[in-house]
């Protein structure tokens, strides 16, 4: 790599990458193996169940999986903990500090000025570090770890579970891990896609979680807070990094196409399975 | 002189002693003695030697001469004696009969008792001297049934030659030339007094009670003939069946009447000719007699079954009007043809209806175990299939019948055992629709009506027939005015299949839900429906919990599903499943709030979640998408306007190396080249 390339800035670290990549594969394979589950009457359900070699193969890729994220999960708190170690952080600074995920009097301020936006009535905002929509999304999986996944632990070991619970548990369970399931799908295929991907400025795909950099011009723009910030501390630099050479962005657009064309189809298959084929 | 001294002296005898023989024979046993009756002369002379030999020889004349008691000397003309004064039920089956009847109409020719018995000179019918001795029966009746007699001329007798046939005949051989007493005479078969025209129905010789009549010697027919008449309904249904007059004619008949009044032999003279053809229709009347030999009535005589030959003819088939009706030997058989479907249409002469032969063959009749036979179990299904294969007049008959009956059934398991392993045992056709019986199943006689369906399949599956008559569905355990499931609401009638096999599995469900369309909505609402839906059959279905055709109420403590039973019900496939686990509720619903609150409100929970989710990130969404339209052109426009600014410090006379390399086009070819 010639080292007179134009520079790029890096957001996100290798392992948020490599935790994100993994939470893809594994999030895409729950859903499509999950929804042959929901959606038996359908004749897609049919199709990919014995694509898979059956429902048995389905249920093992289905909790293949399941650990996978788990184990995605767990990583990233540990890298949390990892990050907070290496920079000296205090536990207030990794909850409450700049920039924590979780949602400080900025965001509000963001929220309210992106409705102001939305409805014409003030600038775009100066987003920071992490938007709000950002923070939403992270902490839905929070959420959905617990909720999909103590569901989905009772829905695997139903004789270990009933020792202590009632069967009918098993029947809200079953409820709770397939809506929530289907709200999880479905807002991540649908408002983080557009969010993220879809929407006019980064269409049809930002490949910067795969990447993890991105132009300085782009970044300046998106996240003008953070680089004001930035440029102020005189830390910009720390975060300029090489680009990747090409193939390594066409192979990661690959996958990104891939990924954003299952999540996709996987909602037309819920549209299609909820309106028409509902029964 | 002689009358004066008469006179007196019976006057003195009358008045001092009683009547007796003695005091008659005073007067008639004079060979000369003569009276005056109707206007005609007559000897009143009794042979008292007679008299002491006849039977009467303990009765005293007056005994019989009723109306001379205490008569007068001289008595009044004498009137008939009175045979029925003792002999009350031979009085009164004479005076029914057609000689009494004659008699007190006054004709002429009509016989009195003394007629046949005689008077004073009356033997017992086993003294050979009676005129009613057997041997002397067919004189004494041929007095005046004689060809030539008065009787046989002038009144209505429509046998002819009456005597010489019978003493042609076996048992006028038997009586007349070997003297054999026990040989049916004429009272044999006529009676000796109820003597009736065989169109009376009283008459022993009438049509239905002939029968009755020749067994009186004939005790045994019944095993002479057991392929003909089964004893019973030889007697009971004679009208239906041939009478024994019909093969042996009354008068004529012969030991082995085929053999020598109709044989085989005399038939095949004309019909074992190859060129013989019917002289109507055109079509060979040919009898082939080694397919005759080979089949099963190889000892049946032609006659016996074209039974309207009548031998006394030069041509005796030329009385023949109607084809062969095989239920005069196999009348049960016939009794079933004519209720089912296919008799029913023969009836209406419809010429699709198949008769007896169109199955069974006409001469080369095999049984049923010879494998040749169309009725050879494996040939069943051809047999049927000749008029119910696809396209065939039997098929397009039967409506809702689309589909290839035979074709299917060849695919059953039924079929498959049948057609490729050879196993006879399995059901074809007619174990189902019954041989002979069948009917449509909507007949409340067939054996596939839904009510008798249970009983057909129980024949064989009698194991399952019993745990079925237990179980829930079974009439006689539920009364109730709807439908219950019968065998072929869940195993396809024609397309039987195996039960272990993913397709009857997974159909079953269907089945299920026809009745319990709600249970089975549920179930597929559940993993184990879910699974089953996807075309799996290792989670439960139905027949899994609620067992097959031992599928009992859940209040029954045997049922699969009782508190005793339900935990080793779930534990077939979780081993390790507890009280708590059998809590599952395998057909919760979360749409009834009542039965199920948790589950409906969970739901609802659930979905306001979802729904209050995608509304509000659906409107951010919605909202932003005007904005983002407006700020990519904003970014292009401040990327051109930053590009504008570095293309005019890119040209400017004089340029550090540094700066131009900064420059995004210099960079791009760079890259290209880096690419290269």
């Amino acid at each position: 790599m010639s080292s007179n390339q134009k520079l790029q800035f890096r957001r996100f670290t290798h392992t948020q990458r490599l935790l994100h990549l993994f939470m893809i594969i594994s999030f895409i394979t729950l859903a499509l193996t999950g929804m042959t589950l929901k959606f038996a009457y359908t004749s897609w359900a049919y199709f990919i169940s014995h694509l898979l070699g059956g429902f048995e193969v389905a249920g093992a890729i289905h909790r293949v999986a399941a650990v996978i994220m788990i184990i995605v999960f767990t990583s990233h708190l540990v890298d949390l903990l990892r990050t907070k170690k290496k920079n000296a952080q205090t536990w207030k600074d990794l909850i409450m500090g700049p920039d924590a995920m979780l949602f400080n009097r900025k965001d509000w301020e963001d929220f309210r000025d992106s409705m102001l936006w939305f409805l014409g009535r003030g600038e775009r905002p100066q987003y920071g570090r992490w938007t709000y929509w950002e923070k939403f999304d992270y902490f839905a999986v929070f959420w959905g770890i617990f909720v999909i996944g103590s569901t989905g632990a009772m829905l695997w070991f139903p004789e270990f579970f009933t020792r202590f619970l009632p069967g009918w548990v098993i029947n809200v369970a079953t409820i709770v891990h397939s809506d929530e399931a289907l709200l999880a799908t479905g807002f991540i295929f649908t408002v983080h896609f557009f969010n993220t991907h879809l929407r006019p400025e980064k269409f049809p795909m930002d490949i910067i979680i795969f990447t993890g950099r991105t132009s300085l011009e782009e970044y300046k723009l998106d996240r003008p807070a953070e680089y004001k910030e930035l440029v102020e501390k005189g830390e910009l630099e720390k975060h300029l990094v090489e680009p990747y050479p090409q193939i390594v962005i066409t192979a990661v657009k690959m996958f990104g196409w891939a990924a954003l064309t299952t999540g996709l189809f996987i909602v037309v298959w819920i549209i299609y399975a909820m309106i028409f084929a509902y029964k | 002189m002689n009358r004066l001294l008469l006179f007196i002296f019976l006057i003195i005898r009358f008045t001092t002693f009683a009547q007796d023989n003695s005091d008659c024979l005073t007067c008639h046993d004079d060979k000369t003695a003569k009276s005056t009756r109707r206007g005609k002369t007559i000897s009143i002379f009794v042979d008292e030697k007679k008299l002491k030999g006849s039977v009467h020889i303990k009765n005293k004349c007056i005994d019989c001469h009723i109306d001379l008691k205490d008569a007068d000397f001289p008595h009044p003309e004498a009137k008939r004696a009175q045979c029925g004064k003792c002999h009350e039920d031979a009085q009164k089956a004479y005076s029914d009969g057609l000689h009494g009847k004659a008699k007190s109409k006054g004709d002429p020719l009509a016989p009195a008792c003394v007629d046949c018995h005689g008077n004073h000179d009356i033997l017992k019918k086993t003294d050979p001297r009676s005129a009613t001795f057997p041997l002397k029966v067919p004189y004494l009746c041929g007095r005046c049934h004689r060809e030539g007699a008065p009787v046989q001329v002038q009144r209505n007798i429509p046998q002819d030659h009456i005597l010489e046939n019978y003493s042609e005949s076996i048992h006028g051989e038997g009586l007349l030339k070997k003297g054999l007493t026990v040989s049916a005479t004429c009272a044999s078969c006529h009676t000796p007094h109820l003597v009736l025209p065989h169109t009376d129905p009283r008459s022993s010789i009438a049509r239905k009670n002939i029968a009755a009549t020749c067994i009186k010697c004939h005790m045994g027919i019944e095993n002479v003939h057991r392929k003909i008449i089964k004893g019973e309904l030889w007697e009971k249904e004679a009208h239906v069946l041939p009478a024994c007059v019909d093969c042996h004619q009354p008068h004529k008949a012969r030991k082995v009447f085929y053999d020598q009044g109709m044989a085989d032999s005399d038939c095949l003279s004309c019909h074992g000719k190859k060129n013989i053809k019917n002289s109507k229709a055109g079509h060979s009347m040919f009898v082939d007699t080694t397919e005759l030999k080979d089949s099963k009535h190889i000892k049946i005589a032609c006659s016996q079954c074209h039974s309207q030959v009548n031998p006394s003819k030069v041509r005796p088939c030329e009385t023949i009007t109607s084809n062969v009706d095989c239920a005069s030997c196999h009348a049960a058989v016939g009794e079933d043809y004519k209720i089912s479907t296919h008799g029913k249409l023969f009836a209406k002469k419809d010429p699709d209806a198949p008769f007896c032969a169109g199955c069974h063959g006409t001469h080369h009749v095999l049984g049923k175990q010879d494998k040749r036979s169309p009725t050879f179990a494996t040939n069943i299904p051809k047999l049927c299939a000749e008029c119910h294969g696809a396209g065939k007049a039997a098929a397009k008959r039967i409506k809702n019948s689309g589909h290839d009956v035979i074709k299917e059934y060849e695919e059953s398991i039924h079929g498959r055992g049948l057609m490729k392993s050879g196993l006879t045992v399995t059901a074809k056709c007619t174990d189902c629709h019954s041989a002979h019986r069948e009917l449509p199943s909507s007949d409340p006689k067939s054996t596939t009506n839904p009510d008798n369906i249970s009983a057909t399949c129980g024949v064989c599956h009698s194991g399952i027939k019993e745990k079925f008559d237990k179980s829930v569905h079974s009439p006689f355990v539920t009364k109730t005015d709807k439908k219950l499931p019968v065998c072929n609401d869940c195993h396809a009638p024609h397309t039987t299949g195996r039960t272990d096999v993913d397709a009857f599995k997974l159909g079953i469900t269907a089945s299920c839900g026809k009745c319990h369309a709600e249970s089975v909505e549920s179930y597929l609402n559940t993993y184990h429906g879910k699974v089953s839906e996807l075309g799996y059959t290792k989670t439960a279905n139905c027949y899994d919990c609620h067992g097959a055709h031992d599928i009992l109420s859940v209040t029954n403590p045997d049922s699969h599903l009782s508190r005793q039973n339900i935990i080793q019900t779930c534990q077939k496939c979780h081993e390790t499943a507890t009280k708590m686990f059998a809590g599952y509720l395998s057909h919760a619903t979360h749409h009834d709030s009542k039965k199920y609150p948790i589950l409906f409100f969970v739901f609802w929970g659930m979905t306001g979640l979802l729904v209050g989710t995608f509304l509000i990130a659906g409107a951010h969404t919605l909202l932003w998408l005007p904005r983002s339209f407006e700020w990519k052109k904003k970014i292009k426009e401040i990327e051109e306007k930053e590009k504008m600014e570095e293309y005019a410090e890119a040209h400017p006379p004089v340029k550090s190396e540094t700066e131009k390399s900064n420059s995004p086009e210099s960079a791009k070819s760079e890259k290209e080249q880096d690419n290269v």
